[in-house]
């Protein structure tokens, strides 16, 4: 219906020439587009990515993973990947139902910057980055330089972003995700926790911990994490958490959970992927 | 691939068959389907990802149509449901939900087949969680998931749906009559079907829940605004500019004259152009808004001083009901125990799959309406009324209805349509988007309840106090029905010795409440169960026995002074389920002694209902002929909507006539066609038309023995156009194509049932309903005690049906009336102006449900049809109060306020529960 410009261009340098104009809508799966258009039908301008080469499925970059832009959830799913990425893939299935599964996109959850995004939480375990491009060049941002806040982001007008970047670990890791929700399948998040640990000769070596939907944009706990550093890596892990490690997070009442359930149910998420990440089935 | 698409043309295969195509590059592929290639099987429940009704394959994989831009169909491989069935035969996969029931109303179940399809397509066997994963992304309303989850398991079985033989259709789990359409999405929806030339509506609605506003210059937006035909305003309205269900409370606008009274409310008509309407902004239609101070909730609308919402309403109470026996007092006085408590639900939304729509057209002097709806004949009665012309110059014609649950009992598009159309003498069309549908129709009732009830030291009730206030909202819709209603059943189904139950039906500024699936029954419910639960352990009798001492059985009095001397099968229900109960009990017990974390606990919950309206007249007629062709034809005014009356009815009119169901055809609902058969709402239908369609089948039978001379146990057999009638020894044969026939019938059977009820009178004594459902669901849960979350593990259910007419449908109607309940008790809660879509409001998963244990109960009702009575709402009533006695029991916390979310239930469990 749309009567605004529509682009799909077939490349890259195409592209970003376009978004030079600014005033364009970018479109991928359509899984965050179309719902924000059933009351408000009037047109924008939209540049279409998904005709783009090159920017869909993960790539081994030697020292890291890159995984295309427009990589799906199913993607994800499906790819072999290794066990620092497993809190991605059981985010990755509560991201709608395998019908948003197959369309919407990892980049696409980033730039629509959700403070409930599913992806968001463990891609900063996975100390992920990413890679904004534009008839400039191509600028590196680390996830959490990238999102400002609710449905903010750091990406220029003229900017589209083409890859996540995700070092691989030092050493062997592990990886979770918990999501609280108040039904099983389609569901906002009330909370959610990922986590991962790099465990080497049994103790903590590393250790990533995020909480979402738990303030503006999804926070990892420094303080926690630091506290794990050189911890056995077992059950036990979880008793080391206390409330003062989630002092950073902002809970809001809303209409799934108020504030406080919200603290609460984040320090026993927290509590749970700790002990699921130090007692690995 | 991925050529810059310069003109806009697109080239794809649907279904097998390349199809090139000119469109807008951000079309949605759904209208693609829809609106260029004619396929309107894929259904549109949300243009949002939400409900998945619109799932397609697109290269293979499951995608919601919905989501997708035409521009990136290009190329693309989309299969759609009409691409399953195999020249013209359903495959493996629509067969399996044929055989096992898997379709009620039919518009989640292209979206069904469709993502299970692609499952199949990977996994052959699958197993129940996989199947839940495949489709969780798929909403229904009707059916609970469980027969659709047993049907794609089943996709590979060879079984062969049941044939009901002559005479034993009454108890035959028959597939749906009406149901090879819902899985080849040829049947036709309120948005599948529309006259070429329609112009298109877009009501224009108040953003506030309390104005007045002034009209601008309407003349120049028009002509502002090439493709806008005409705006209509409340002095358009040709006849009377009022809607509403009882004939002295039409007190709702059609389209608002300067005052609103709730957001979402309609204020204009824009006709005209699709395109055109849709794309105009909110901000440039002339309206100048003053904003009023809102009254939300029925607290502020009682407030001192609070502005009366309606002429002559009085601290904007709109009914008030009573029902009173005995001597309360006295009652309390006899207590060995009492107790008493406050409870609050909040604003329930049908959240049917399919959002309201239709078309009307004007020909001649009478105006036709093609729409969903549950209840064809009110709406000729009211939209007559609207026009200012006689009912028989009305015509509805229901469209295949995507679910009720007594929503669609309402006008919705109907008035705007019939006023337009009328006075354009064009056709015109109205579809409402998803949150258009939620802000505007009707709501459950919220509830305000104060409870108190006393038990004698044997666990006898001897006094019962209920007062309960309900949030009517802004216009009266079903207010009366429910302050009517609640009083009578308040009580539950037990015998009391004393009560007192009153009731009020309140005007406020939030959304219409109107009828939802109980009619405020199953908010009494949620308070007379925890009453019970109190009383029981006060006593330190079992919950289950407890209720069982006070069962109402055959010849006890209710407190409404009926006696009800036939099918009172409360007792059996109870006894059905006490083995699992103690089972369950001793199960929860051994868990709980070795986990912390999560602890398990049991609920009960009882219910009774009185089907059909409430001490009024509420007849059904329906007439079933015989051709010369010797096919029976049955005209069935009872509006199915996915409940299956177009399948029992014939059942029922087959036995009646004593003929195999298969040679029914039938002529559904169609004011002009069929009888009027009421509304599909009350539990009614399989009762009282279900009684109408055994009547005109004896009827028929009578006039066949007639000609033959034959006795009454004379047996009847077609052959084609010939009629064998043996009596004895005597055989009789007729060829039907030698008897004179009328109206394309050589016979014409015709039969009125109308339940007997009586007036109450002001302590509400009488006779409310000629009969009453009774059932018992008993829940287990699994109670996070850290986070609040409680998940059901099973749900067993006892429901008195009277007789079960077809039981694959029963148990349909159980399993989704039960999914409704658990909705209503741990998520479902809708808030005006911010839950207005099926993301932020809350239904029942593929995974939010348990297991579900159907125990029929057949204690015939001598009124009914071969005994039957209703179960629609039934099923939903025990569910909630059942799930809420369970979290009791978990953790020792009561839930005074629904939804238990997490939340609340972990502040429940702070405040009065065991310590964490």
């Amino acid at each position: 219906m749309s009567d605004g410009r529509y682009l799909r261009p077939e490349r890259l340098d195409e592209a970003v020439y376009a978004l030079q104009g600014g005033g364009w809508t970018l479109l991928a799966g359509g899984t965050d587009y179309f719902p924000g258009r059933v009351i408000d039908q009037s047109s924008c301008d939209i540049l279409d990515l998904t005709a783009l080469p090159g920017l869909r499925g993960i790539a081994d970059q030697g020292d890291h993973l890159r995984i295309g832009a427009l990589t799906s959830w199913t993607d994800i799913i499906e790819a072999p990947l290794p066990p620092c990425f497993d809190g991605l893939k059981l985010a990755a299935r509560e991201v709608g139902g395998m019908q948003i599964q197959n369309r919407g996109t990892i980049a696409g959850n980033l730039c629509n910057a959700s403070p409930a995004a599913d992806g968001v939480p463990p891609l900063l375990t996975l100390d992920a980055s990413v890679e904004l491009s534009s008839a400039e060049g191509v600028r590196v941002l680390s996830l959490s330089e990238f999102i400002l806040g609710n449905r903010r982001t750091a990406r220029r007008p003229d900017e589209l972003m083409t890859a996540i970047l995700v070092p691989k670990p030092a050493y062997p890791a592990r990886a979770t995700f918990l999501k609280l929700g108040a039904r099983r399948y389609l569901v906002i998040s009330i909370v959610m926790v990922a986590g991962v640990l790099e465990v080497t000769d049994g103790l903590v070596s590393a250790a990533r911990i995020a909480v979402g939907a738990c303030s503006a944009v999804a926070q990892r706990l420094p303080l926690l994490e630091a506290a794990l550093i050189g911890q056995k890596a077992d059950a036990a892990l979880a008793e080391r958490v206390t409330a003062a490690h989630l002092a950073g997070l902002a809970p809001i009442d809303d209409i799934r959970a108020d504030a406080e359930y919200r603290l609460d149910a984040a320090l026993v998420l927290t509590r749970r992927c700790l002990a699921l990440l130090g007692n690995p089935a | 691939m991925n050529i810059p698409l310069t003109e806009n043309r697109i080239s794809l295969t649907v279904n097998g068959t390349p199809v090139t195509l000119s469109v807008a590059p951000m079309r949605r592929l759904t209208s693609v389907l829809r609106d260029q290639l004619g396929l309107t099987g894929t259904k549109v429940g949300c243009d949002a990802g939400d409900c998945g009704a619109c799932t397609v394959l697109m290269d293979g994989k499951q995608v919601c149509a919905c989501l997708v831009p035409a521009a990136q169909a290009d190329g693309a491989e989309i299969v759609t449901v009409e691409g399953l069935a195999l020249d013209g035969r359903l495959n493996a996969l629509q067969q399996a939900f044929h055989r096992h029931g898997a379709a009620q109303c039919g518009i989640c179940t292209p979206g069904m087949l469709m993502a299970a399809s692609a499952l199949l397509a990977t996994q052959r066997h699958p197993d129940r969680g996989q199947v839940e994963d495949a489709l969780g992304g798929v909403l229904c309303r009707c059916t609970g998931y469980s027969k659709i989850v047993e049907a794609v398991m089943d996709a590979g079985g060879s079984a062969t749906p049941v044939i009901a033989e002559s005479g034993s259709a009454v108890g035959a789990r028959i597939p749906r009559k009406d149901g090879i359409g819902k899985l080849t999405g040829a049947e036709k929806f309120g948005a599948d079907d529309t006259p070429a030339d329609a112009l298109w509506l877009r009501a224009i609605r108040s953003p506030h829940a309390h104005a007045r506003f002034t009209l601008g210059d309407l003349a120049a937006f028009t002509a502002a605004h090439p493709g806008v035909e005409r705006v209509f305003t409340a002095r358009d309205v040709p006849g009377s500019n009022s809607f509403g269900i009882y004939p002295d409370l039409k007190d709702q606008p059609v389209l608002a004259d300067g005052y609103v009274r709730f957001r979402g409310e309609a204020v204009l008509a824009l006709v005209g152009d699709r395109a055109v309407l849709e794309r105009i902004a909110d901000s440039d239609i002339p309206i100048d808004w003053t904003p009023l101070p809102a009254l939300s909730g029925t607290i502020a609308a009682m407030a001192e001083g609070a502005p009366v919402l309606h002429p002559g309403r009085a601290d904007n109470v709109l009914i008030e009901g009573r029902v009173a026996r005995g001597d309360l007092k006295a009652g309390f006085a006899l207590a060995a125990v009492r107790s008493a408590g406050h409870f609050e639900t909040g604003f329930v939304e049908h959240a049917y799959i399919e959002p309201e729509a239709g078309y009307a057209r004007r020909i001649g002097e009478r105006i036709e309406i093609t729409a969903c709806t549950q209840t064809p004949y009110m709406d000729r009665d009211e939209v007559a009324h609207v026009l200012g012309i006689a009912k028989h110059a009305v015509r509805i014609v229901p469209t295949a209805t995507g679910g009720g649950f007594g929503g669609k009992l309402d006008m919705s598009v109907q008035p705007l349509l019939a006023t337009a159309a009328w006075l354009l003498g064009r056709p015109v069309r109205m579809i409402y988007h998803r949150p258009e549908s939620m802000a505007s129709t009707t709501k459950r009732h919220p509830s305000r309840i104060d409870v108190e009830a006393a038990a004698d030291a044997a666990g006898h009730i001897t006094a019962f106090r209920f007062q309960g206030d309900f949030n009517t909202g802004a216009y009266a819709s079903w207010g009366p029905t429910v302050a009517n209603r609640v009083p009578v059943h308040a009580t539950g189904p037990y015998k009391v010795g004393s009560a007192l139950c009153t009731s009020r039906a309140i005007y406020t500024n939030d959304t219409p409440a109107g009828a939802f699936r109980g009619f405020g029954v199953p908010q009494a419910a949620i308070a007379h169960e925890a009453m019970m639960d109190d009383l029981a352990l006060k006593l330190g009798i079992d919950r289950l026995e407890f209720r069982l001492i006070n069962a109402l059985r055959k010849g006890d009095t209710t407190h409404c002074g009926q006696t009800i001397a036939h099918s009172v099968g409360l007792d059996a229900c109870l006894e059905a389920l006490r083995p699992r109960w103690r089972q369950l009990i001793a199960e929860n017990i051994a868990f709980n002694a070795q986990n912390a974390e999560r602890r398990r606990g049991i609920g009960i919950g009882c219910m009774w209902y009185g089907c059909g309206n409430t001490s009024m007249s509420n007849p059904s007629t329906m007439r079933l002929g015989l051709k010369p062709d010797g096919r029976l034809v049955l005209y069935n005014g009872a509006h199915d909507i996915g409940q299956g009356s177009y399948t029992i009815m014939a059942q029922i009119a087959a036995d009646a006539v004593g003929l195999p169901v298969d040679l029914v055809d039938q002529v559904y609902a169609d004011t002009d066609l069929t009888a009027d058969a009421g509304k599909t709402s009350a539990s009614r239908q399989t009762f009282v038309s279900g009684k109408a369609a055994e009547l005109a089948g004896l009827d028929l039978r009578a006039a066949l023995l007639r000609l033959a001379n034959a006795g009454p146990e004379a047996v009847l057999a077609l052959d084609g156009p010939v009629l064998t009638i043996t009596d004895g020894a005597d055989i009789r044969r007729l060829d039907l194509r030698e008897m004179p026939a009328d109206q394309g019938h050589v016979l014409l059977g015709e039969g009125t049932f109308d339940p007997p009820t009586t007036p109450l009178d002001e302590d509400g004594q009488g006779v409310p309903y000629a009969t009453y459902a009774f059932a018992a669901q008993i829940a287990q849960v699994e109670v996070d005690i850290e986070l609040g979350t409680v998940k059901p593990l099973l749900i067993a259910a006892a429901h008195d049906v009277g007789r079960s007419i077809n039981p694959m449908l029963v148990e349909g109607q159980i399993q989704g009336g039960i999914a409704q309940g658990l909705g209503l008790a741990l998520m479902e809660e809708f808030i005006p102006g911010r839950t207005e879509n099926l993301h932020d409001y809350l239904i029942p998963t593929f995974g939010d449900m348990p297991p579900i244990e159907i125990h029929l109960i057949e204690d015939v009702e001598p009124l009914g049809p071969y005994g039957a009575k209703g179960i629609g709402e039934p099923a939903l009533v025990p569910t909630a109060p059942a799930l809420l006695g369970a979290i009791r029991d978990a953790t020792g916390a009561v839930i005074r306020q629904v939804p238990a979310l997490p939340h609340r239930v972990r502040k429940a469990m702070r405040e009065q529960g065991r310590p964490l």
